[in-house]
């Protein structure tokens, strides 16, 4: 099979998954439907491995294959959008990443979702995390900016789709059109800067747009860069368009598992990393872009810092892993930006997934006692370790993998993004970057001695039960992976396999060598985790450090902190307000008055007009003969005088 | 001035006289004896025009036949006179209006040369020529035979639809000859 | 001198204008009839005007064709007017106003 094929078979795959399901779907068990979907996932995976092995048969410069274009899309005068696929090294390990652990979380939810009360909407989730798998997959494939934008736009609609799919009650609704509508936002700004790039290189195909990059006014190309930039602060929760995550968490687990931490969120890191040459050359933007990601880091962390719900906590540790993200493509570190992106796939998927099954356990367990809980109140929990031990120690690797204790996946990624700044000369950021790395290893502990330590909280927690092993074995794969994806693909840094993998990829100035030895940058990375972890111990485990009484001596900033820094009361205020009170002008005046007052009044004068042309039929045989008399009369003048 | 022009204008007078009579008079047999006369004097026109055959039919017809016609119904719906007020708002300014109009482009149109074509010189010797009710027939029953047939055929049918249309069932005709015996006369 | 043919022209003019204010103005209908024929008749004065004029016998010839479906045209329309005068129980024409609008 030709590698085009192998191609375009791996993205179509899971659009046949979403047909079958819903053109047979209805006569098949559940079992079957969630398996198909799987299995469609599944052998997307498996093809694209085959891709990969064709890529590895050519020499490391020269690992870029482009399909020919299937069919023009859209022509319009000189603007020409081409269907083809680019498969290089980066769209290689996206493609890889999208489809593995998408299937893993598709197995995972064939038992999550076993409880939905109608078949129907067994079946319409597993259409959507298809349908989610094949637009993310576009996105990643697509060889020009409008592919891309379509995968975009596509994947933030089964984003929608997905976190309101519990529709019936108002909440969840409210929080897929938050996040669609804010997405939007972000959107925006990217469709302007896709327009930008036509107009200023004259065509959207990566290769011409990064081929000419170069020869391009420096202030343009901020614009440029800037624009897309915006669009990705959307797409992946930063500052200040991040507030649609923490909300997304109303939709299923297994969703903010696959969307909102593993891939969705991650394709503004892989905008960025796609379009390296043009954020290489626009150094504006990427001071920009790393400040950005290294604040929004900070701020996430901190109000990660006071969560008591399971999966809030995890959406703002999202927030900021992506900061970290940001950080790296912002000082060059693209290849680090793209491993961390990969073991942070492996270890919140994981840690979402095993929230999940901790969640299920204490809905078991609240089952029993007839209570009704919160299953994902943290503070309900609490000595789950006994009850359930296999979801217990794959979250404990998660929370390792995140705080980057040594030797975990997250360790070594997170170190290099932090190297980089470090040694490209800008120490701020790396220190901004440390501090929350101090705080991310306090959090993650926090969570796990919160939920599996000390003694149960509540009568659901001891009566907790494990989760099924369709659940469970999910969580073993992905455990194996955020332990050890690090060692193997990441050492010895800067040139581990992910490093001869990648680079090529990237064609950018190479960095300035700083003055400091990695190995030393590692070192004080471990202590930094090492020491996080421990104050949580303390706090958590053995009580040493009293947390509640510190949060009452700080009272004003423990509030801030609960209250997310009031930014959605902000934003609805400056934004939201308005908004509906512009809607509310345009539909009762703009809409009653003027638009329906200009219809009907058509209809009105019309009406009028034909009342007078009434009048003139009397019935009246002598006032018709007066108006032919006048005819007559009309016609003579013309032909006496006018017509010469 | 010749006897001619004389003569003309005499009927003339008479003619616009007679018209006007009988458009504003109120009794309906006063109309049509004014009617009558007026026609009388077009027949008188046509003599001095040259045109005998016709002024001979234009009696015959127009006021022997046509005119007896219209005395007839005239005299079978017993003609009241005409009520005074109009019910149509402007009727009557407009029509008069358009009249005095109407006559006044005509007489305009009349001394355009460019419509009316020759200004108007008859030669004796034409009329003279043209008088003859044997040059009439040749050009009426040669060139115009079959509008002359067709014609013919138009009088038939209007015999056949004006019996039609006057038919009466015989039950009605008892009713209307009893209402027609009451109605003052 | 000869009669100019504008003179009879003008009449013509004349005559017809003074019928068609009868067909405006008068409500019986005998009355509005004989203003039709009024009109007809200006007009055949014009014909055998033009036809001197022009030196042509078609206008006579015309004339007497006017003259032939004017009669049957009074026939027929005598005959509605009495039959619409039955049913209707005047001779007025405003009475006649069942179209209205």
């Amino acid at each position: 099979m030709t590698t085009e094929a192998l191609l375009w078979t791996t993205l179509l795959l899971p659009l046949a998954g979403v047909v079958l399901n819903i053109a047979v779907g209805r006569s098949l068990s559940r079992r079957a439907v969630g398996w198909l979907a799987s299995g469609a996932v599944g052998a997307a995976f498996l093809v694209g491995l085959v891709a990969v092995g064709r890529l590895l048969a050519l020499p490391a410069e020269e690992r870029v294959y482009l399909t020919p274009p299937l069919y023009t899309w859209a022509v319009a005068g000189g603007f020409e959008v081409p269907v083809q696929l680019l498969f290089d090294q980066l769209s290689a390990l996206m493609v890889l990443v999208v489809t593995g652990v998408g299937f893993l979380i598709h197995v995972y939810s064939i038992g999550y979702m076993a409880g939905e009360p109608a078949d129907y909407d067994f079946r319409r989730y597993f259409v959507y995390l298809n349908l989610f798998i094949f637009s993310m997959l576009l996105l990643v494939l697509g060889a020009n900016f409008v592919l891309l934008y379509v995968g975009w736009e596509l994947v933030g609609l089964c984003s929608y789709l997905l976190i309101s799919f519990w529709y019936t009650d108002p909440q969840n609704a409210a929080a897929g059109r938050k996040a669609f509508v804010v997405n939007r936002v972000g959107d925006f700004a990217f469709a302007l800067g896709i327009f930008l790039i036509w107009s200023v290189f004259g065509s959207v195909v990566y290769q011409d747009v990064f081929e000419a990059a170069h020869s391009v006014a420096p202030a343009v190309l901020t614009a440029i860069t800037l624009l897309l930039f915006v669009g990705c602060t959307g797409k992946s929760a930063q500052l200040p368009l991040y507030v649609w995550l923490p909300d997304a968490m109303a939709g299923p687990t297994p969703v903010s598992a696959l969307i909102h931490a593993a891939t969705m969120v991650t394709a503004g890191v892989y905008l960025i990393a796609r379009a390296s040459p043009l954020f290489d050359a626009a150094t504006t933007t990427s001071a920009v872009v790393a400040w950005v990601g290294v604040l929004t880091a900070l701020f996430a962390a901190t109000i990660a810092l006071v969560q008591v719900d399971i999966k809030r906590m995890l959406a703002y540790s999202t927030i900021s892993q992506l900061g970290y993200m940001f950080l790296g493509v912002g000082v060059g570190a693209y290849t680090a930006a793209i491993f961390h992106l990969l073991t942070h796939a492996f270890f919140k998927a994981l840690l979402f997934l095993g929230a999940g099954s901790v969640m299920h356990a204490m809905e078991h367990g609240a089952h029993h006692t007839g209570e009704h809980v919160n299953p994902q109140d943290m503070r309900l929990m609490g000595g789950l370790w006994s009850r359930a031990r296999w979801t217990g120690m794959t979250f404990l690797v998660g929370a390792a993998a995140l705080a980057g204790l040594p030797l975990t996946s997250g360790f070594f990624s997170k170190d290099e993004i932090l190297a980089g700044a470090f040694l490209s000369g800008r120490t701020l950021l790396y220190g901004v970057g440390a501090l929350t790395a101090l705080l991310t290893a306090f959090y993650s502990f926090r969570q796990f001695f919160l939920v599996f330590a000390g003694e149960p909280r509540s009568e659901a927690a001891r009566h907790a039960e494990e989760s099924p092993p369709v659940m469970l074995v999910p969580l073993g794969v992905l455990a194996v992976l955020a332990l050890g994806a690090g060692l193997v693909l990441g050492w010895p840094p800067e040139q581990g396999l992910i490093h001869g993998w990648l680079e090529p990829a990237f064609e950018v100035a190479p960095k300035a060598e700083g003055a400091a030895n990695p190995l030393t940058l590692l070192l004080v990375s471990s202590v930094i985790a090492l020491a996080g972890a421990g104050l949580a111990y303390l706090a958590y485990v053995q009580r040493t450090i009293d947390v509640v009484a510190l949060s009452a001596r700080f009272q004003p900033l423990y509030r801030l902190l609960w209250n997310k820094y009031y930014v959605d009361e902000l934003y609805g205020l400056l934004f939201v307000r308005p908004f509906f009170a512009l809607a509310r002008f345009l539909a009762d005046v703009v809409d009653k008055l003027v638009i329906d007052g200009a219809v009907n009044g058509v209809a009105t004068v019309t009406a009028g007009v034909h009342a007078l042309a009434r009048r003139l039929q009397t019935g009246y045989v002598r006032a018709y003969a007066l108006s032919m008399v006048l005819g007559a009369l009309l016609v003579l003048a013309y032909l006496t005088y006018l017509a010469q | 001035m010749s006897a001619q022009v004389v003569f003309f204008f005499v009927l003339a007078v008479v003619a616009v006289v007679s018209a006007l009579a009988m458009v504003f008079s109120r009794n309906a047999v006063y109309a049509v004896m004014f009617m009558v006369a007026n026609f009388s004097v077009v027949a008188l026109l046509y003599v001095l025009l040259g045109a005998p055959f016709l002024a001979a039919v234009q009696i015959l017809v127009y006021a022997g036949a046509i005119m007896v016609l219209f005395l007839f119904v005239v005299m079978l719906m017993g003609g009241e006179p005409a009520p005074l007020w109009e019910h149509i708002p402007g009727q009557r300014p407009l029509a008069l209006v358009f009249g005095l109009l109407l006559a006044g482009g005509l007489i305009a149109a009349v001394n355009v040369e460019r419509l009316t074509g020759v200004p108007g010189v008859m030669t004796q010797e034409v009329l003279e020529r043209l008088g003859q009710p044997t040059a009439l027939a040749q050009v009426l029953f040669d060139r115009y035979l079959l509008p002359f047939e067709i014609t013919s055929v138009l009088l038939l049918i209007g015999m056949i639809g004006a019996v039609v249309l006057a038919k009466r069932e015989k039950r009605e005709l008892a009713a209307s000859q009893a209402s027609s015996e009451r109605r003052p006369e | 001198m000869i009669v100019p043919v504008s003179y009879y022209l003008i009449l013509a003019a004349i005559l017809f204008s003074i019928g068609v204010t009868g067909v405006l103005v008068r409500r019986n209908a005998i009355i509005v009839f004989m203003s039709i024929e009024l009109m007809l008749n200006a007009v055949n004065l014009s014909f055998v005007a033009m036809s001197r004029a022009l030196d042509s016998l078609d206008g006579q010839v015309f004339v007497f064709f006017v003259m032939t479906v004017a009669a049957a045209e009074v026939a027929v329309g005598l005959a509605l007017i009495v039959a619409i005068f039955r049913s209707l129980g005047s001779a007025d024409v405003d009475d006649a106003h069942v179209l209205r609008g």
